[in-house]
């Protein structure tokens, strides 16, 4: 992490004014919640929350060779994205190991935004600029950029309420700009939360006007803020991986079960001898979803995971599901023993608790 | 935030009621706000031996799990069991029907290191 004193996002102090609990995140200072994490939680889940995601860096490559040369740094395939489209994608280092885990969007055909974890921005920089090629231009915007995310059921009828009936929806994964009372917005179709919705990139000097504006016109539809507390019950009941706790340079996508962002037929990409050699060899430990059978404590990070007594791996994420009301979380565990079905132990203060390993997500829509 | 006059307090934010020879405890209003969604607690053993300053019972909530302190030498007589139905006790009624256990103390003399209620307030600020 950083030494710095942690920076504050163009909405700090609106979080401020709704009494938001702050944390230090990634080299940021933000909310982890305002009222209550199940309450945002429930309210992303019914109807809508909004959340800082200012933290997060965006970076900018152009130039004539800017499409070839990323698709040599990332793993998926950029020749798929037509201009106005993103991809989920990871940037790994020689030996496989996960960099960071990141959105790449085709914003003009020779230029790409890519929206990176907060605490990895800079890493991420230095990794691309260390390997980039002379007619390909690179830079950091994250200082003069913020973002929210606005997620839920009821988020598409915000952004009619916002930018009218008649203008479209950007459709899933892909990416828009629009004007709003003199603010330049871009909007794509993503999150983080397993919900429909989108996310909205400013200019810093905007943020506060813009967060105001959805969060007045979001009454209606029983809009909360939302922090970071509740941006992870969201993410992981859909299983979606936090890097720091399920990605890390130590883990490859094969091994973290996301194998379907990766793109082993291009000829090239940086790590991917080492992935080839995952595949043909198997992956010792995989990453799993898992619930919790009893109403016990809720698992952890770092809880030891067993099978009939034998230690087979360690949970990486863990928390009480707010949707299911029982303890979710993923842990690595032993190749033999990451089968759909297996059950599983979790050791809590010295008392195993049984869990089943589960497909993914945890918590589907009904 | 609720402090009130009539209980001791720990620097670790749990509360204490003087009941004859024993003591009840829980957390304060103030531990209950920063934690905010208590999900889980786990409770003392019955007739547990425990010392001051001892971790004997945890409470969760969504976001972390916090050891919760014996505030004087004594064994554990009562424990709250309807906290493992209902942990949001801890959360809507800290200072009444969220008290978490109640021990029998060895010393009452333990009891002159605790805070008063100015010396919390001025603690939390």
């Amino acid at each position: 992490m950083t030494d710095t004193v942690p920076k504050k996002t163009p909405l700090y102090e609106e979080h401020v004014g709704l009494g938001a609990k702050i944390i230090p995140f990634g080299g940021w200072l933000m909310p982890v919640q305002y009222t209550s994490i199940v309450e945002e939680h429930q309210a992303v889940r019914n109807n809508v929350g909004i959340f800082d995601i200012s933290h997060m860096g965006q970076l900018l490559v152009s130039g004539p060779a800017a499409g070839g040369w990323l698709n040599t740094m990332l793993t998926n395939n950029i020749d798929k994205l037509k201009v106005g489209q993103g991809q989920y994608t990871f940037l790994l280092n020689e030996a496989g190991g996960i960099i960071d885990d990141l959105i790449v969007y085709r914003i003009e055909e020779q230029k790409f935004l890519l929206v990176v974890n907060a605490g990895r921005t800079d890493e991420d920089f230095a990794w691309l600029e260390r390997y980039r090629l002379k007619d390909v231009d690179l830079k950091n915007r994250s200082a003069n950029f913020g973002g929210v995310a606005v997620q839920g059921p009821r988020a598409a009828e915000l952004f009619h309420a916002l930018f009218g009936e008649n203008v479209n929806l950007p459709a899933r994964n892909h990416i828009a700009d629009l004007d709003l009372e003199g603010m330049r917005l871009s909007i794509a179709r993503t999150g983080y939360t397993g919900e429909d919705g989108v996310e909205v990139f400013f200019r810093a000097e905007d943020a506060a006007k813009f967060w105001n504006a959805a969060l007045k016109k979001g009454q209606a539809v029983g809009i909360k803020p939302c922090g970071l507390g509740a941006r992870d019950t969201l993410r992981l009941e859909v299983c979606y991986p936090l890097n720091g706790s399920d990605l890390s340079p130590q883990r490859n996508p094969i091994e973290a079960g996301l194998g379907f962002f990766v793109d082993l037929t291009k000829p090239n990409f940086i790590g991917r001898e080492a992935l080839l050699k995952t595949k043909e060899n198997g992956s010792p430990e995989k990453l799993v979803a898992f619930r919790m059978q009893t109403k016990g404590p809720p698992p952890r990070p770092h809880y030891s995971v067993f099978d009939n007594g034998e230690r087979v791996g360690e949970v990486t994420s863990g928390t009480l599901s707010p949707s299911l009301n029982y303890g979710i979380g993923m842990a690595y565990v032993s190749a033999p023993h990451a089968t759909i079905g297996t059950r599983i132990d979790i050791e809590i203060r010295g008392q195993k608790f049984p869990a089943t390993i589960e497909k993914k997500p945890l918590y589907k829509k009904s | 935030m609720n402090v009130p006059d009539d209980l001791l307090y720990t620097e670790t934010h749990e509360w204490i009621r003087r009941e004859g020879e024993n003591v009840r405890v829980g957390i304060t209003d103030h531990a209950q706000s920063e934690l905010t969604d208590v999900v889980y607690v786990e409770l003392p053993k019955m007739d547990r031996q425990v010392n001051a300053r001892e971790a004997i019972a945890v409470v969760e909530s969504v976001k972390a799990a916090s050891d919760i302190y014996a505030p004087a030498k004594g064994t554990v007589v009562e424990v709250n069991k309807a906290l493992e139905a209902d942990p949001g006790l801890l959360n809507r009624e800290p200072f009444g029907e969220g008290w978490i256990f109640v021990l029998k103390i060895d010393n009452p003399d333990d009891l002159k290191q605790l805070k008063d209620a100015a010396a919390y307030r001025q603690q939390i600020g």
